[in-house]
């Protein structure tokens, strides 16, 4: 830490801890601020780590909460014949497992994750907007009390699949206003989140910091951000239609009253797809940082990283309609859809082939981190050659509502983004506590993981092509093996992910101390700061030479 | 081809030496280790799925090049064998020029096919018989239009007694569980059948993986498919309702008998001479029961569940 230089700082009204040093280690110096008190530290808290904190906690119990409806569902599906649910209550198990995993678990840990580092890694104290932050998180545990309050009320929860089509989803008993306003509460909270990431990106990055010289994982979540502020509005105007259809006698998705069903699906996924790369892009992220750090390399193509991650997200608004090949498109829709989808291969594939270029004459080293970045780059490779072979209509036709798209979309989810999410906590869990974890407890975690999560979804692609429709609660017998297979690494993988919070919870209460910079090949800003780092981040913008020092990932250092 | 090579078990042989879908043509065997996509019954069918084979296989190549990739990377320059980082490799045009026109080229390569199968499948011209087919919660039902023919299709009553929570019926035990409907829909083979599909209440889809159709029934809207089966391919193919569509999505099977010519015109004369002898009213619910080519279609129509096919109303959750 004695290299480190400080430049008065650039941010005019952030003056408060001037004349602080930052680095005077891990006392109650650097601590300055921080509320005493339970409720006072986490209630009111408007600190970055501790809300970040308290999202990637969040996240954890809802990944808990969704697994478990995920266990329920493979044991139904352990063999042919209703053995535990009647089939209404299955279909709520899907529809709520499906919720609680996307908007409860990805995207609160995406927004933890930001919060913990884009401060740390752009030379900023805090999150721009600290009370709007505190706000946007504690909007979430009423979100899901709601959401998951829904299942219980009479007429059952929501059951007509998380994309909730009408006719069927306006079946629903007194469960879909509940998810209705519970889906608003998560909308303003995820467009909140996403406003304090970009202004804290536009405003708060140390001088020197350009644009082109962020950590991919500012890049991606900046890039999210934007997609999250396009798109979460629609899907409020598609479900408030629904709740007017409902309740308020419109007609916007019933074909009788002169509306129309598949409009619906247009403004969903409309939202949808948007939604589907704001699950994977910080993932791209946190793969950009762990790859180069594990090769002791910096990244390959930085710029094309960057452009790739772009052409992405412009691709993902011109591509709804391949989510619905099947309504019976006119010819020329059905081609555009194919065409574009088709594209989105180029950019994905630009990324892949930049990390592999990236270990390519590295010094590679399989810490935990980098063993789930290997893992997210080998089956979201999986997950992105099924998603082409569902690109192309005509096959999509076999493939579409069968378990060939569960299989195809949990390979881009599990092992893609909550893999993504695993490893970077992991990869940034020292520096957040200040101590080692338990490697080989995390090597376990890893192994396990990655065994059954194959053993779990892969066979999918096998009952999908031999006919398998998604979303029944009991099939005919020759889809009775490989519904075997799936579920018992299903209850495997399950299983194995109670490691996690046990080696989070020790590495929080002790272990071996960890340096500053933790990964011999890590670079980047957050490695500049102590282990762990102090209650405020960079209370004075690091200076150029620091910059230089703790160059970006993707810089050429040695 | 690849069908026969990637097949672990063959218990479902039999069913493909006679012809018949192998995969959703369950006989007496209780289960198979089904890898792939069947080839199917008509031409369209059998388009898709070269077109699934070669996106398989594609991938499959790209798959070997960049895992070999990696593969070779992760082996090769591992620090614990002392490998020093180059770490002036950040960047190559020429390399990123190649990587990324490569796969617009193979995309140009399967784009091309696609657009002309996509093309194959949307043109019903040239139609000889149509068949109106609605979906409800949660049966089918069929029309052969400009025939007074017209009944109801639903989950035979085994599979229905068996399928019951804790019904205590082992799902081994039934022939065709869960596939297999009181009235299936008899076409014939070497006719063009425009199908016409609309939905009653919610969205259903109405999908047979052996003609390569599956279409969304949706109310308000009637949707276009068709097929032409070979005249070899004779037999019962059986497919599932593909759109969630409330309680029972699960429990509304499609089961299309493939008969030929001669047989059709027979089957659909009897259906009418019926029809005549019946009173109006039955005319949607009762059908086939004398029928020389319907196998073991049961007597008493299946029985209702709670819901009408109409009902609307109900409430999903219940």
């Amino acid at each position: 830490m004695a290299n480190i230089e400080h430049a008065p700082t650039a941010m005019s009204g952030y003056d408060a801890h001037a004349g602080h040093d930052a680095h005077a280690g891990h006392d109650a110096h650097a601590d300055h601020g921080k509320p005493h008190g339970f409720w006072g530290r986490w209630l009111t808290s408007t600190n970055h780590k501790d809300i970040g904190t308290m999202y990637l906690v969040f996240s954890c119990i809802m990944f808990f909460i969704g697994g478990t409806f995920a266990m329920l569902i493979r044991a139904e599906l352990f063999k042919p014949g209703l053995q535990f649910f009647d089939p209404a209550i299955f279909n709520v198990l899907t529809t709520n497992h499906a919720l609680i995993m996307i908007f409860g678990a990805v995207m609160p840990s995406f927004v933890g994750l930001a919060n913990w580092m884009v401060p740390m890694q752009v030379g900023a104290p805090d999150m721009a907007l600290p009370r709007m932050n505190n706000f946007s998180f504690w909007i979430l545990p009423f979100a899901f009390t709601l959401l998951i309050s829904s299942v219980f009320v009479p007429g059952g929860g929501m059951a007509g699949g998380w994309t909730m089509y009408p006719p069927l989803t306006l079946q629903t008993g007194y469960a879909l206003p509940m998810a209705i306003f519970s889906i608003h509460l998560m909308g303003a909270s995820s467009i909140m989140g996403s406003i304090n990431v970009i202004v804290t990106i536009m405003n708060m990055r140390a001088p020197g910091m350009s644009l082109i010289r962020m950590p991919l994982f500012v890049w991606t979540w900046l890039i999210t951000a934007f997609l999250l502020i396009a798109v979460m509005p629609v899907l409020a105007g598609a479900v408030t239609m629904l709740l007017t259809d409902h309740f308020f006698g419109t007609s916007f998705f019933n074909a009788a009253g002169g509306g129309d069903p598949v409009m619906y699906q247009h403004i969903f996924w409309f939202f949808g797809h948007p939604e589907v790369y704001i699950m994977i892009l910080p993932a791209f992220g946190i793969v950009s940082e762990i790859i180069p750090t594990f090769s002791r390399k910096p990244l390959f193509g930085y710029d094309a990283m960057v452009y790739a991650t772009a052409s992405i997200a412009f691709l993902s608004f011109i591509v709804w309609a391949h989510h619905m090949f099947t309504v019976g498109l006119p010819l020329a829709s059905e081609t555009f859809f194919m065409f574009s989808t088709m594209l989105i291969a180029i950019p994905t594939g630009v990324k892949v082939f930049n990390w592999s270029a990236t270990m390519y004459k590295g010094s590679l080293s399989f810490e935990p981190p980098m063993l789930w970045a290997l893992a997210f780059l080998f089956m979201f490779s999986i997950g992105g050659f099924s998603g082409l072979m569902l690109a192309l209509a005509p096959a999509d036709f076999q493939y579409q509502d069968t378990y060939f798209v569960v299989a195809h979309f949990h390979y881009v989810l599990v092992p893609g983004a909550i893999f993504g999410t695993i490893g970077a906590v992991y990869y940034w869990l020292p520096k957040w506590t200040g101590h080692m974890y338990n490697m080989t407890l995390a090597k376990w975690h890893f192994w396990l993981s990655t065994i059954f999560v194959n053993v779990l979804f892969f066979p999918q692609h096998f009952l999908g092509l031999a006919g398998m429709p998604r979303r029944i609660p009991d099939y005919s017998t020759q889809f009775a093996d490989w519904n075997m297979v799936s579920s018992i690494g299903g209850f495997c993988f399950g299983a194995s992910q109670i490691l996690f919070p046990i080696i989070i919870w020790q590495c929080a209460h002790g272990g071996v101390r960890a340096t500053d910079r933790v990964w011999e090949g890590a670079r980047g800003l957050e490695w500049e700061l102590p282990s762990p780092a102090p209650y405020h981040s960079w209370t004075e913008a690091p200076a150029f030479a620091t910059l230089e020092h703790g160059a970006p990932t993707h810089e050429t250092h040695g | 081809m690849m069908t026969r090579k990637m097949k672990i078990n063959s218990r479902v042989l039999a069913a493909a030496a006679s012809g018949l879908a192998p995969v959703l043509f369950a006989p007496a065997a209780h289960a198979a280790w089904t890898l792939n996509l069947t080839p199917g019954i008509d031409k369209v069918s059998r388009d898709i799925y070269g077109l699934h084979m070669l996106a398989f296989w594609w991938c499959v190549g790209i798959a070997a090049v960049v895992f070999g990739f990696m593969i070779y990377s992760i082996v090769r320059f591992r620090h614990s064998q002392g490998a020093v980082a180059d770490t002036a490799l950040t960047h190559s045009t020429r390399v990123e020029v190649i990587w990324t026109s490569i796969p617009v080229l193979i995309l140009i390569s399967m784009a091309i096919p696609a657009a002309r199968v996509l093309v194959e499948t949307a043109d019903t011209t040239g139609a000889q018989m149509a068949i109106r087919i609605t979906g409800y919660q949660w049966r089918w039902t069929y029309e052969y239009v400009g025939t007074p023919v017209k009944f109801v299709s639903s989950l035979d009553r085994t599979s229905d007694a068996a399928r019951q929570l804790d019904s205590g019926i082992d799902p081994f035990s039934i022939p065709n569980y869960l596939l297999s409907v009181d009235h299936p829909l008899v076409v014939p083979a070497g006719v063009k059948v425009r199908v016409l599909i609309t939905g009653g209440d919610v969205i259903h889809a109405w999908w047979v993986p052996a003609l390569g159709i599956k279409k969304d029934a949706i109310p308000g809207y009637v949707n276009e498919a068709w097929f032409d089966v070979d005249t070899d391919k004779l037999g019962t193919y059986r497919g599932q309702c593909a759109e969630l569509c409330g309680r029972d999505h699960g429990f509304m099977p499609i089961v299309v008998q493939v008969v030929s010519k001669d047989d059709f015109q027979k089957w659909l004369m009897q259906q009418e001479a019926d029809l005549k002898t019946q009173p109006a009213t039955a005319a949607t619910t009762v059908s086939t029961t004398a029928s020389t080519t319907a196998p073991s279609a049961p007597i008493e129509p299946a029985p209702a569940p709670a819901t009408a096919a109409a009902g609307a109303a109900t409430v999903a959750g219940n």
